[in-house]
């Protein structure tokens, strides 16, 4: 048993150093073919000019083998755990602490991680609660789905959070979600994707938000009524003529994908989570037999 | 909107008056890197610059390097941070060091304005996230001061056909940020009044 324990943390390690380093450097099908569609539209001269200049830079980073971008982000990962999987989640944060901080001093990667009151390094992109890792427990299944979401610092400072009343109902939540990324301006790097979180808590509406812009772009809620206000938004926030870095244009957003949690009858909590044009991913899968397949589409 | 080669550090303060917001301008020369922590150093600590920033064009940034020797460093990969969290410095670095061009990403709010039109400086817009395109841009890392700061260091890079930049504030008072956010907003009334 020891040895399947250690075999798999191994494993785990071996993956998440693997999809730290890809998706610094391999943006996914998803975003290049939306950067595309918004190059082909943008009218505004100085936002053709960045949306061309972000086309040059896909291309060199491939050509290269560099990174996308410099910032290597606050490493985060979203783990979907099947109830067989033969590794306890203790192991595998431990697989995904040491896998990030092997990518870092390997490659090596700039290292963001600072304590929060001295400032000070606290290590390779690892620190206390460093890296951050969403779960997700799924019955009958004995797999592990591993996605890696380097998260820049640039997009996460251009987080928002307000707890409107009901009587605000959906107009509130549209409002926020508007006001929010008109504030935001070129700070976030668009146009990206607005990960909106609505319902649940305050804390679980920013969750909410954080695993709104881990989706696959495009993808949509699966409630309609969700669904729909996730076109409505996405229309919307085009509309503001915010553009490409904040330079004026039609492409603001990319997309406007939201996630949701019913809530208190007194609640109605609308979080916006930021993600960059350089919306880095890069999942795997991993059976219980420690049989990793990477994946560029989840 | 026109098209400039500009080469820094400049000694003619005219070569600034000439570019207006929305050009498109590529930078010769060399160029200071520069951060949060390598600022608030100077301004806040008091502590002088070991570097000559004379008609300087800075960057912010804090690249990804690799060590080859004492004070000497490679490139890996170079990109450019949010500007907006450094806009108190501005003042300062036209007025004690005679700086002439920043350059980040995101803009910098209204304050700026006024003291790049009173000191003859500019805020050029870069791409952010466009860091493996600027590393090849960047020829050298010529010189660094303040290591005990990486990567938020005083950095020297020599570029060539850095760019392209667009100008986000001229030194005549405009600031495509500023009309941008006021058009922005115009637009939000419109969109609230159709709820």
């Amino acid at each position: 048993m020891t040895s399947v324990i250690t075999d798999l943390q191994g494993t785990v390690e071996d993956a998440a150093a693997q999809l730290y380093v890809s998706a610094l450097k391999d943006i996914p099908q998803d975003l290049r073919d939306a950067l595309a569609a918004a190059r082909l539209r943008e009218t505004s001269v100085p936002g053709k000019r960045v949306l061309e200049t972000i086309h040059r830079n896909v291309n060199i980073a491939d050509n290269e083998k560099n990174l996308v971008c410099q910032d290597t982000g606050i490493a985060v990962y979203h783990c979907r755990v099947g109830e067989g999987f033969p590794l306890h989640p203790a192991r595998i944060y431990e697989g995904l602490r040491t896998g990030t901080a092997r990518a870092t001093v390997e490659h090596p990667l700039r290292s963001n991680a600072v304590h929060t009151i001295t400032r000070e390094n606290t290590g390779p992109n690892i620190g206390y609660r460093l890296p951050i890792v969403h779960w997700e427990f799924i019955s009958d299944w004995d797999g592990l789905d591993v996605k890696c979401v380097p998260k820049g610092s640039g997009s996460e400072n251009m987080s928002f959070l307000k707890m409107c009343i009901p009587a605000d109902g959906v107009n509130g939540i549209k409002r926020f979600v508007l006001e929010s990324i008109v504030g935001a301006g070129g700070k976030p790097c668009p146009p990206g994707i607005v990960g909106v979180g609505i319902g649940g808590s305050a804390d679980y509406a920013m969750h909410l938000a954080k695993e709104a812009i881990m989706r696959p772009i495009g993808t949509r809620n699966a409630d309609p009524l969700v669904a729909e206000l996730e076109d409505e938004l996405y229309g919307l926030l085009n509309e503001t003529g915010i553009g490409p870095m904040g330079l004026g244009g039609d492409v603001t957003v990319l997309q406007c994908h939201i996630e949701h949690a019913d809530t208190h009858m007194t609640l109605n909590p609308v979080a916006v989570n930021y993600q960059c044009w350089a919306a880095r991913r890069a999942s795997a899968h991993i059976s219980a037999a420690g049989d990793i397949v990477y994946d560029r589409e989840a | 909107m026109a098209n400039h080669t500009v080469t820094f550090p400049i000694t003619d303060p005219q070569e600034i008056l000439k570019l207006r917001a929305g050009d498109e301008v590529t930078v010769q020369g060399h160029i200071i890197g520069i951060r949060d922590r390598t600022q608030i150093r100077i301004f806040d600590q008091g502590i002088e610059p070991p570097m000559d920033i004379a008609g300087a064009f800075l960057l912010h940034t804090a690249p990804n390097v690799r060590k080859l020797g004492p004070g000497k460093y490679e490139k890996i990969c170079i990109g450019t941070t949010t500007s907006a969290r450094m806009v108190r410095f501005t003042e300062g670095l036209g007025s004690q060091y005679g700086v002439r061009a920043i350059c980040g990403k995101g803009g910098f709010p209204d304050e700026a304005i006024e003291p790049m039109q009173r000191l003859g400086m500019v805020y050029f817009a870069i791409v952010g996230g466009a860091a493996a395109l600027e590393t090849t841009q960047i020829e050298e890392i010529e010189e660094v001061a303040w290591e005990e700061l990486m990567p938020e260091c005083l950095w020297k890079f020599r570029v060539k056909d850095f760019g392209p930049l667009t100008v986000g504030i001229d030194a005549h008072g405009n600031s495509l940020y500023h009309d941008v956010q006021a058009a922005a907003n115009v637009k939000l009334k419109e969109i609230f009044a159709r709820f």
